[in-house]
């Protein structure tokens, strides 16, 4: 039931699927972000740069709505997050998914419980068969068949990364939100998720914003680039724009 | 470089009272919702009650013993050693039985929420339950608290069982006594109005217990600091709820003629 619903949602196909003006944020006196405007277009990889503490995380926790922001404006499919109420924010979290840096799978439970969770409590799928299909069909799209039964302690990094993205994606969500996807791992980890991460895109058609500071990241999987700074964004543009820019914060990223 | 706000102690006193009732609030609102989460409860009501028998047995069993053995002198010098039986019951069911289990729980069963609650707030997990649309409060908050309300007053009762029994092997010490007038003479003397009051102060213990865990957890900050600081909290706080309510539920009990 929940699915055909889904599908009746109309996209903004016209528009960004995000869009956020004058965005403000501050906790006490510490003000994180200051005047972040941003769009998101339909099956678009966004990358957002940044050093530590500029306000990503922030940003992307704004447009789930999982802090509230201060001053501006977020929209989401042409919905304004804020004025959103308990249950249409419900609705509007079930067509986005969020990759904590983390993974956050929930430790208590082995990995199939963990991709069981959205579906029989978001979806409200009772069927069995249904359910273990969907379970096996995800965990081969992302890889690791063979964890089904494992418990979240058994996994490493990059596994923990990757069934934290199918959790997500099991619920077939239109837009990604990615929080530093490939923190913390190796080299050859960290290409496999960004590889994982640009698949997502050409298989699922979703459309991501993804935080990082991981340069092989940001190179394959962005169309799109922003830098940001104490709160601002300070720069935007292609891969091979911002590789060549006279900036020096810029410029830092790519050396 | 941020400067700190200096919030007066009063305004955090009547914030973390606010934010109590808010979260109370969103407790009794999720309880009747239509998609229960049946599993869990019945899940959390072994964790929490399976798993606290053995603690709570053996306290029990050992208060009522060791009540037994340190009244018996006294009773024996006013030749009112035929009394104990009744002293043990009422004092165990009344009072004794509900407050220390509780107290028991609160460090075993609270402690152990504000843990897990607080660590799942710090891996993100809670945060994770939200925003994939799930309900954590009605998942993580309602079935635990429930489960508190309905395990503690069974545990409570088993505990008065086996303090009678403890009553009993520490009368036998000094001489022998038969089961069948021991056991006689201490239900001979529990009404009603001993039982019920008794019962209705562990749920609400339970409640205490539950509610407190979970507050504490759900609204720890990051850090795995702040983990440890949660579930001391949460034993520290709902020990100080326990003892509010038995005085409270004392004085009720007292107008109402119990």
């Amino acid at each position: 039931m929940k699915e055909e619903t889904k599908t009746e949602h109309t996209t903004a196909d016209n528009g960004p699927v995000i869009s956020i003006k004058g965005l403000a944020k501050s906790f006490g006196s510490n003000t994180v972000l200051q005047d972040i405007n941003m769009d998101l277009h339909k099956e678009e990889n966004l990358v957002i740069l940044g050093k530590s503490g500029t306000g990503k995380s922030v940003t992307i926790k704004c447009i789930v709505g999982l802090l509230a922001q201060d001053k501006g404006q977020i929209k989401v499919f042409n919905e304004e997050v804020s004025t959103l109420s308990e249950d249409q924010l419900k609705e509007l979290r079930i067509r986005i998914g969020f990759l904590f840096q983390s993974g956050a799978l929930y430790d208590s439970m082995t990995v199939r419980e963990n991709l069981e969770f959205p579906l029989r409590r978001v979806l409200k799928l009772r069927d069995k068969s249904d359910i273990d299909k969907r379970v096996e069909e995800i965990l081969e799209g992302v890889g690791l068949p063979d964890a089904i039964d494992k418990m979240p302690s058994e996994l490493s990094g990059g596994m923990r990364k990757r069934i934290g993205l199918a959790r997500t994606m099991i619920l077939k969500p239109e837009i990604m939100l990615y929080d530093e996807p490939t923190t913390g791992l190796d080299p050859i980890t960290s290409k496999e998720i960004s590889e994982l991460i640009q698949s997502m895109k050409t298989n699922y058609h979703v459309s991501s914003i993804i935080i990082t500071h991981d340069i092989a990241c940001a190179k394959i999987t962005a169309d799109r680039i922003l830098v940001m700074d104490s709160g601002t964004i300070v720069a935007e543009g292609s891969f091979d724009e911002l590789e060549h820019s006279k900036d020096k914060l810029v410029n830092s990223f790519f050396k | 470089m941020a400067q700190e706000i200096y919030i007066p102690s009063y305004k955090r006193v009547l914030e973390e009272a606010g934010n109590q009732v808010l979260f109370m609030f969103r407790f009794f609102r999720n309880i009747f919702r239509f998609d229960f989460e049946w599993n869990e409860l019945v899940r959390q009501c072994y964790m929490i009650g399976y798993r606290s028998f053995p603690l709570v047995a053996i306290t029990g069993f050992i208060v009522g013993f060791v009540m037994t053995l340190q009244a018996e002198p006294t009773m024996k010098e006013f030749g009112a050693e035929s009394y104990i039986p009744r002293m043990v019951a009422v004092s165990l069911i009344r009072e004794i039985c509900p407050v220390i289990i509780a107290l028991i729980c609160a460090g075993k069963v609270a402690s152990g929420i504000g843990a897990e609650l607080g660590s799942m707030k710090v891996t993100e997990q809670v945060e994770a339950m939200e925003v994939s649309g799930a309900n954590p409060i009605q998942y993580l908050v309602v079935t635990r608290i429930l489960a508190c309300m309905f395990m503690i007053p069974l545990l409570n009762i088993a505990a008065e069982g086996l303090g009678l029994l403890g009553s009993y092997a520490g009368i036998n010490i000094g001489e022998h006594v038969s089961p069948v007038l021991f056991f006689n003479k201490a239900f001979t003397s529990i009404t009603f109005g001993d039982l019920l009051p008794s019962f209705i102060k562990t749920v609400f213990f339970g409640f205490a217990i539950g509610f407190v865990g979970c507050y504490k957890g759900y609204n720890s900050d990051r850090g795995t600091e702040s983990v440890g600081i949660a579930a001391n909290s949460a034993v520290v706080n709902a020990s100080l709820w326990i003892i509010v309510m038995d005085a409270i539920a004392v004085q009720l009990t007292n107008a109402l003629g119990y």
